[in-house]
């Protein structure tokens, strides 16, 4: 009979992400994700370590693959791994580096870290689960500054225009864009036929009703406000 | 008239999309008007991304990821080089296959005509610095259709370089394995895809030993070897000159021998025209390639 493990929560993430002791933590970036992924793992994705292979699971991609240690914190205390793992965290043959490896740890859905990768990989799974007429959603999540990456915007146009109602990208903006989005970064994704809705990036309910917006359609867009970088 | 390599291309693909349910199909506006019918009947599978070339390769991965097999088509410029970072990771990095369907090659299919920006005769040798790509470069649509078809069989990642160049008869290649053409007894020559008639012509009273390679990579070192005739190597490749040079020295490391690599030069070429003048100039046609193998055979 297999241990019960005590269920951790939002209040051990803090410890969890102590644990993962490196020279280059993008501390900053790491922390910015912290309380939508949680809200992700906890409240809204259908998947779980157990439904790795399974074909209609909720897919989350990190595509701004800096600072995984809230990721990492997160898919400890959900189980995907374990904590001692943590412990591992950028050292040579650990499976958690400093940007996540799909190949590496199960549950990771892609290996990313180069940004401006995720949206079009989600794109295609989109397509490819519409396709297989599954109820699976795909959630990307993209920082405000990577959306400086042309490729990005490439995606966004095409998954308008596909009616991509499964694809919904969280864009955590902690204006650390060099130049900024004037008109702000929900304007980008509406004009290419995305519904959008911006939150407050550290109020768990916000977030979590947010991504239950009724979309129809269309692709969504959540952009989750934090604190500026520093 | 015999089909070219890119109208096959299409055939099949449409073939495929029909007989498998596999297989997708994404591109980026090249080749609308001859994948418009298959889009329309498979729009879920058929996926027509606008001229956006780093999106079709993510979109292929994605698309893998969820079990598919895309099949990924646009000019070798646009299927390779804009979109190289998302062949090392959206496909090499996550690991999932696709196949890369070219056309164009070095400097047909118009792209002579249209210039630098549309010739891409380092295709193959970027894609071969990417691990784990099986490169094909078929010499004749009835092979480009064979190599399709057996890359469709597999989740491999594989590069398949249309031409619109072509030899007058298809040889019965096996994927992956070189075919020997003919044996003789003073030097081995490696001619790939579209050259073997030239080469062939440049060749006929010589008495060497002619390979034809239609899969640049992973590299046939087993055929070579047991082929091999003479120490003198002549390559002779309608892409970057001495691309699969230093895959001869690895099968033949501990042999002696001479490489003399033909192929398109590594430089600025700012002409127009046709594929024919491109391979004139460079000695690519029968001419050219039998002096470049007469002064080999000279030096030896």
């Amino acid at each position: 009979m297999a241990a019960i493990l005590p269920a951790l929560g939002y209040a051990d993430l803090g410890r969890l992400m102590d644990l993962q002791l490196g020279d280059e933590k993008h501390t900053p970036s790491a922390a910015s994700t912290l309380d939508v992924i949680w809200v992700l793992y906890d409240r809204v994705l259908h998947t779980a370590p157990d439904r790795a292979d399974d074909p209609d699971r909720d897919r989350f991609l990190l595509s701004k693959g800096h600072g995984p240690m809230a990721y990492y914190a997160v898919l400890a205390a959900k189980g995907f791994i374990t904590v001692d793992t943590l412990r591992t965290f950028g050292r040579y043959d650990s499976p958690l580096g400093h940007h996540p490896d799909r190949n590496l740890v199960p549950g990771i859905e892609i290996s990313s870290g180069s940004l401006g990768h995720g949206l079009g990989i989600g794109v295609g799974m989109a397509l490819g689960l519409r396709a297989r007429r599954s109820p699976a959603r795909v959630f990307c999540l993209v920082g405000d500054a990577e959306l400086d990456e042309g490729s990005n915007h490439e995606a966004i146009a095409f998954a308008g225009r596909a009616q991509l109602d499964n694809l919904v990208c969280v864009a955590v903006d902690n204006r650390s864009s060099s130049y900024g989005w004037p008109g702000g970064i929900g304007a980008r994704f509406a004009l290419e036929g995305w519904s959008t809705t911006t939150v407050d990036g550290r109020d768990h309910a916000d977030i979590e009703r947010a991504f239950n917006v009724e979309r129809a359609g269309r692709p969504h867009a959540v952009v989750a406000v934090v604190e500026s970088k520093a | 008239m015999t089909a070219t390599m890119r109208e096959r291309f299409y055939a099949t693909a449409a073939e495929l999309v029909e007989s498998d349910g596999r297989i997708a199909v994404v591109f980026a506006d090249i080749g609308t008007g001859k994948l418009g019918a298959i889009e329309r009947k498979h729009a879920d599978r058929v996926v027509n991304v606008g001229i956006r070339e780093q999106l079709m390769i993510g979109v292929a991965s994605g698309l893998a990821l969820t079990g598919f097999r895309p099949i990924v088509h646009s000019f070798a410029p646009f299927v390779v080089e804009r979109p190289f970072e998302m062949l090392k990771l959206d496909l090499g990095h996550v690991d999932v296959g696709a196949i890369l369907v070219s056309v164009g090659a070095s400097y047909d299919t118009n792209a002579a005509a249209y210039g630098r920006t549309h010739q891409a005769p380092e295709d193959v040798a970027v894609v071969a610095a990417l691990p784990g790509w099986r490169i094909c470069v078929p010499g004749h649509p009835a092979e480009a259709d064979a190599l399709l078809r057996a890359a469709a069989q597999t989740d491999e990642r594989v590069y398949v370089r249309l031409s619109e160049q072509s030899n007058s008869l298809a040889r019965p290649i096996t994927t992956g394995r070189l075919h020997v053409e003919r044996h003789g007894r003073h030097a081995t020559v490696i001619a790939a895809g579209p050259l073997l008639d030239a080469t062939l012509e440049a060749t006929v009273d010589l008495d060497v030993t002619v390979l034809y390679m239609t899969t640049a990579r992973p590299f046939d070192a087993d055929t070579l070897r047991a082929s091999l005739t003479g120490d003198l190597m002549v390559l002779v490749e309608p892409y970057q000159a001495g691309t699969s040079s230093a895959e001869v020295s690895a099968a033949l490391a501990d042999v002696p021998h001479r490489i003399a690599a033909i192929g398109v030069p590594n430089v600025e070429h700012r002409k127009y025209g046709t594929w024919q003048e491109h391979n004139a100039a460079h000695g690519l046609d029968a001419r050219g390639i039998r002096g470049r193998i007469l002064r080999a055979l000279r030096d030896a």
